[in-house]
């Protein structure tokens, strides 16, 4: 307990918090390992295979340097993106449309990035404010939506998503953006200028962290500093836990709703952008991998907290790293990370559960 | 004391598990790792795995998997393989074409082979394997032209890359050359050779999209389809065993489907064979015994590379004067004496 005391003074969070930010989503996360490997066990294999592929979790997520390379390159984002999400939890907004902000964003980046010719440090960040501008204004539709027509965002944005997917796979065959010599969607390659770099390629070219993960960290900071500290953070978070209240108060509500979701869309922009520019290099009509509806689930492990949603991305980047060696080396295979994180979020929508599982976790009420 | 005590004695456990880990790669290993769609997909992925099994069953070697969820693993997975240690590393795809480059360049001592890719110039450690599905695809659309009733058959891709359409460039090259023949007029529906467009589900793992797509083509009269899409295709199979293999037939794709999915056996006309598991052993057998050398390999159907299967459950629809003039066609592909296009 003398540990959780120091975290908790670290971060300045009063207990409540802590028990919500940090404890649940630890206990959580166990639990739904436990319960995978149960079922790794009851689908007939041995417990060797089971303790192999636990072991193969740690080991390839946090294992070496290569490990935590690849955990923090998955989790970069996952946390831009849970970012968004965040936000929009807190101003009472399920935003469903990360996954096509990602991909407007990305696309945007990725033809900046190949068309445009500027000194290195400018077309990195012209790159990263566009893919950030192309999210934010994709999300603003949806916003502009909820706060003049009432339409509610979840519709909107799954809407929205079902046509950035097509928007791709459309752009992606123009020829100005199609690769030469490929009939399939497929961008040309950015250019070495709008690459962001990667940190460790002095010790390994293999290994793939790269400056999008710092630029990850920072959001995570600037995040946290606007919802808890400057007057829109709060107006966001009166909006989220009463609308009617905020109102009455004074508050814009569609000023503060529609700022809400187009900070929202700003993030999974950058996500877009930083896995363009860190990882990729070009578009494919896949690129987007999902991530958009993984960072869902990372915004509710972190319990819409900044800094928790930098935790849960950082160990949902560890279940892809560590899920990759638990395939190769225990020959166990990849659907059991899906079936985990499932469990996750399961727990985490059901914090009386865990409460009752682990009643010397928190004080009695 | 006890928790030390503890913590000691599972380390060690763990270490010694570790050690087991380590010491099975002493041995020669080949490692796959598979495109979207998975390797249970009774097809693409599934044929080129076979490969992997024969070579473990045959020659003792260890194997490893990983599945690619999405064209973003290919990179990482194809790293995780080399830093497994493995002898062979085998990327099942086109759509793999540059990450497998990427990563024999970084790592000059890995052997690597690609399915589907063909370099220019040649990367000294990656083999590429191609195949020559339009011969066998030929033939597969002769036979369809001669069993549809309606005068229509289709066919449909995964995407627009040339191991897809080289099934469907033959296929429809297969009827063109049945109408020459014949006189007849049998139309093929979802793909046009001349102009390189036509009917693709943009991806490679959605069955409800299979199902789709042929119950399009069927609507439009065709009673023959060739879905070239790996697992998409056993969605249009289970339309046809619901409408019965009278009204719609369908044709398989890199395995023998009557054999990988017994369940459908009704259904399948033929399945235009693209025998990667056959090259694939080989590649790892030329890795095992020092013989590997980068460059290209392509399956023909003189050296058996590509084929196409037997008619199996319905070769009564398959008159036969209609088996040995397909039999006397591949003859004419193999000698040169038959054109295709």
């Amino acid at each position: 307990m003398k540990i959780a005391l120091k975290i908790r003074q670290t971060f300045s969070v009063d207990k409540a918090t802590f028990l919500d930010v940090f404890i649940i989503p630890i206990l959580a996360t166990s639990l739904a390992i436990t319960v995978g490997l149960l079922l790794l066990l009851l689908s007939g294999e041995s417990y060797q295979t089971a303790l192999r592929a636990l072991i193969s979790l740690f080991v390839g997520s946090f294992g070496s340097v290569s490990a935590l390379s690849e955990t923090l390159t998955a989790s970069t984002p996952l946390i831009f993106a849970a970012l968004g999400i965040a936000i929009g939890f807190r101003a009472g907004l399920f935003n469903i449309g990360a996954e096509g902000q990602i991909i407007i964003g990305g696309l945007a980046a990725v033809i900046v990035g190949f068309s445009v010719e500027l000194p290195i440090l400018l077309h990195l960040t012209i790159v990263l404010f566009i893919g950030a501008a192309f999210g934010a204004g994709y999300a603003f539709i949806s916003g502009w939506l909820k706060a003049f027509t009432g339409a509610h965002e979840v519709i909107t944005t799954i809407m929205l998503n079902l046509i950035a997917f097509r928007l791709l796979d459309f752009f992606l065959r123009l020829p100005f953006i199609q690769k030469e010599g490929r009939n399939d969607p497929i961008s040309k390659s950015v250019l070495e200028t709008a690459e962001l770099p990667r940190l460790l390629s002095f010790i390994d070219p293999n290994l793939r962290i790269h400056a999008g993960f710092l630029l990850a960290v920072l959001a995570v900071v600037l995040v946290y500093w606007i919802i808890f500290h400057t007057t829109i953070g709060f107006e966001f978070r009166t909006v989220g836990t009463n609308i009617h209240a905020a109102k009455y108060a004074g508050v814009n509500s569609s000023l503060a709703v529609i700022l809400a979701m187009s900070a929202a869309g700003l993030c999974a922009g950058l996500a877009g952008a930083s896995q363009i520019s860190g990882v990729l290099g070009r578009a494919t009509s896949g690129f987007s991998a999902g991530i958009g509806f993984d960072a869902i689930a990372v915004a509710l492990l972190g319990r819409a907290h900044p800094i928790g949603v930098l935790f849960s991305g950082i160990l949902f980047g560890a279940l892809v790293a560590g899920g990759r060696e638990m395939q190769v080396s225990a020959g166990v295979s990849l659907d059991l990370i899906t079936v985990i994180q499932a469990l996750i979020i399961i727990f985490i929508a059901a914090p009386i559960l865990i409460k009752r599982i682990f009643p010397w976790f928190f004080p009695k009420t | 004391m006890k928790l030390k005590t503890i913590l000691k004695l599972t380390s060690g456990a763990f270490a010694g598990l570790l050690l087991a880990t380590v010491q099975s790669a002493n041995a020669f290993t080949a490692c796959q790792v598979t495109d979207v769609g998975g390797v249970d997909d009774k097809s693409f992925n599934e044929t080129a795995w076979k490969g992997v099994k024969d070579a473990v069953a045959k020659h003792g070697v260890d194997s490893k998997l990983l599945e690619s969820k999405d064209g973003t693993d290919y990179e990482p997975h194809l790293n995780s393989m080399v830093s497994a240690g493995c002898d062979i590393i085998i990327a099942v795809g086109f759509l793999m074409g540059e990450a497998t480059q990427k990563a024999a360049e970084a790592n000059p001592d890995s052997k690597f082979t690609i399915i589907d890719f063909a370099y220019d110039p040649t990367v000294p450690n990656i083999l590429g394997q191609i195949f020559a599905t339009d011969q066998a695809a030929f033939l597969a659309g002769y036979v369809s032209a001669g069993v549809s009733k309606t005068g229509i058959v289709g066919t449909f891709g995964g995407i627009n890359i040339p191991p897809v359409t080289g099934f469907m460039d033959g296929f429809a090259w297969g009827v063109a050359h049945y109408n020459k023949i014949k006189g007849k007029n049998v139309q093929v529906l979802g793909w046009d050779p001349a102009a390189k467009e036509g009917l693709f589900t943009n991806n490679f793992d959605s069955l409800d999209d299979g199902r789709a797509f042929a119950q399009n083509l069927y609507d439009e009269g065709a009673d023959i389809v060739m879905p070239v899409a790996g697992p998409v295709g056993l969605g249009s199979a289970s339309l046809a065993d619901e409408l019965g293999s009278d009204k719609l037939k369908i044709i398989g794709v890199d395995g023998d489907w009557t054999t990988t999915d017994p369940a459908r056996k009704d259904v399948y006309l033929t399945s235009v064979l693209k025998n990667m598991d056959v090259t694939t052993l080989s590649v790892i057998e030329m890795a095992k015994s020092g013989d590997f050398s980068g460059g290209l390999t392509v399956g023909t159907l003189e050296n058996g590379g590509v084929g196409i299967a037997p008619y199996h459950e319905l070769s009564s629809s398959v008159s036969s004067e209609l088996a040995s003039e397909v039999e006397a066609l591949r003859k004419g592909i193999i000698s040169g004496s038959i054109k295709m296009n």
